[in-house]
């Protein structure tokens, strides 16, 4: 039975809405919470909120995070739907992450690598202990101490592996790649639709099918081969001027995972990879992402589909946290005339099966 | 490509990445810049974001970012452009005027002098910042087995 629709409730829909602002208020002796200090100082979160509501705007996403009381699925939903509202100018040249300015490029694979491994501001090596001088407001720390910085390049790790043939190129194909915004998903996707589909997807989703990859579940012997985070141009073509321009710099976060493989009968024994691209400074997701799309290259690698990471029809189904939201939050909302038919029908079949029974001594 | 086109993709670019405080603080110390009229805009939009698969491979869409616009004109016909990341009309209003008043070869020397060549050394010196910060985390690791 369809859902069917019901009206009313108007007055305490109101009012519920009055309270949920005063509750996101909280304490009014407590200074309110400024947007900008959301974007400042809650930087993951929005980095968060703008990856999985798939739009670069840090003020917009810092927004959505203090009207969704610190909810960032709510906030990604809020960003998604402000979307909706604006014009697409067109699209972007694609970004160059090997002119990336970094802030961090660690790799697991190679100790020392052209361009050298820079830790950057991580969490990595902190001994997870509560720092109680947060809590008391005092002096801003100390500025970050600064080296005088050789100008070296830092080329992609995969590329030293494809340069001696032990690693698989990603075939660079000019076809127009398909988008999620304007068709709707259809199978088998292409990998760059499942790309597209992983770099919005929700990071603890991604962040599960990437763990069970690791624990056996279409196991695929990863090693980072690299990861980096810093500051990349964007360029744009506008059609009235008719030459490529820059119109900002955003921040992003790329893993490159270098996987085994056993060669198959066509191709010799290698090393593949899988691809993380996320906005912001987001290298769970970023690392998940890798997982995930190496796992779901299995096809076309020609190995077995057994686990669920490299199910695509599974994966690009279940990883958008907005869709997947909006059809586990549904239930909640009035059901009355379909559960009226349900219990109906219970009834009737109780009522059915009891007769015989009647019927009997 | 034409020097004056590498010229204003450059100054384009440097108004793009600033924003509307940082420019509007040049203008003190530039001649008063020409009357214009709007022809377009400012209006926000989106740009789609892409990426390449494994960083070298096929293109894929990565997500929208917000884009502000404007197109105006000068009073001698000529036409300034500006995309600028994010949703402030005031910067990209500026910009497009700007991108007009530079195009003009008697307007030219002054503003650069005042607003793009400033702005372009705001900009070195802060990535030359972040690039000591990011040298003073460079690591070396050393491994506790020989390695074969």
């Amino acid at each position: 039975m369809a859902y069917v629709a019901v009206k009313g409730g108007e007055r305490a829909i109101g009012n519920a809405h009055a309270w949920l602002a005063e509750t996101r208020r909280g304490d009014t002796d407590v200074p309110e919470l400024d947007v900008a200090q959301v974007a400042q100082q809650l930087g993951l979160a929005v980095d968060r909120v703008m990856a999985e509501g798939s739009c670069y705007d840090r003020d917009l996403a810092a927004l959505a995070i203090k009207q969704a009381r610190g909810d960032l699925i709510e906030a990604a939903f809020l960003l998604r739907a402000y979307r909706t509202t604006l014009p697409r100018f067109g699209y972007a040249a694609p970004l160059d992450t090997g002119a990336m300015r970094i802030r961090r490029r660690v790799s697991a694979t190679y100790k020392d690598l052209p361009g050298g491994q820079v830790l950057g501001p991580t969490f990595d090596y902190t001994h997870r202990l509560l720092d109680f001088t947060l809590a008391a407001a005092g002096e801003p720390p100390a500025p970050a101490p600064e080296v005088e910085a050789e100008d070296a390049e830092a080329p992609r790790v995969t590329e030293l592996l494809a340069r001696e043939n032990l690693m698989r190129r990603d075939e660079a194909s000019e076809v127009e790649p398909a988008d999620l915004t304007r068709q709707p998903l259809s199978f088998p996707a292409a990998r760059p639709t499942r790309l597209q589909n992983l770099a919005r997807g929700d990071e603890g989703f991604l962040l599960g099918l990437g763990y069970s990859t690791q624990r056996g579940y279409g196991n695929s012997h990863p090693f980072v081969g690299e990861i980096r985070h810093g500051s990349v141009t964007v360029c744009f073509t506008p059609p009235e001027l008719g030459f490529e321009i820059e119109i900002g710099e955003i921040d992003v976060t790329e893993c490159q995972m270098v996987n085994q493989f056993h060669g198959s009968r066509s191709e010799p024994p290698q090393f593949t990879r899988g691809y993380g691209l996320v906005l912001g400074q987001g290298e769970r997701k970023a690392m998940s992402m890798a997982l995930v799309d190496r796992a779901l290259q299995a096809g076309e690698l020609g190995e077995d589909r057994t686990a669920p990471a490299q199910d695509e029809e599974f994966v690009l189904m279940h990883s958008d946290n907005v869709e997947a939201t909006g059809f586990v939050e549904h239930l909640k909302l009035p059901h009355y005339v379909d559960f009226q038919s349900e219990l109906e029908v219970v009834r009737l079949m109780r009522a059915t099966a009891a007769e015989p029974e009647k019927a009997e001594p | 490509m034409s020097e004056d086109i590498k010229a204003r993709r450059r100054w384009m670019g440097l108004l793009a990445r600033s924003s509307h405080n940082a420019i509007r603080a040049r203008l003190n110390d530039a001649p008063p810049l020409p009357p214009h009229s709007r022809l377009r805009g400012p209006e926000t939009g989106l740009v789609m974001l892409r990426g390449r698969a494994g960083g070298d491979g096929s293109a894929f869409n990565l997500s929208e970012m917000t884009v502000t616009r404007c197109a105006v004109t000068l009073e001698d016909g000529t036409v300034g452009h500006a995309y600028v990341a994010g949703r402030d009309r005031q910067q990209a209003e500026l910009a497009a005027v700007l991108d007009a008043a530079l195009q003009n070869a008697a307007l030219r020397p002054a503003l650069m002098g005042a607003v793009v060549e400033p702005l372009a050394a705001q900009e070195a010196e802060h990535r030359a910042r972040e690039a000591r910060k990011a040298a003073a985390t460079r690591v070396q690791f050393f491994t506790m087995a020989n390695m074969r």
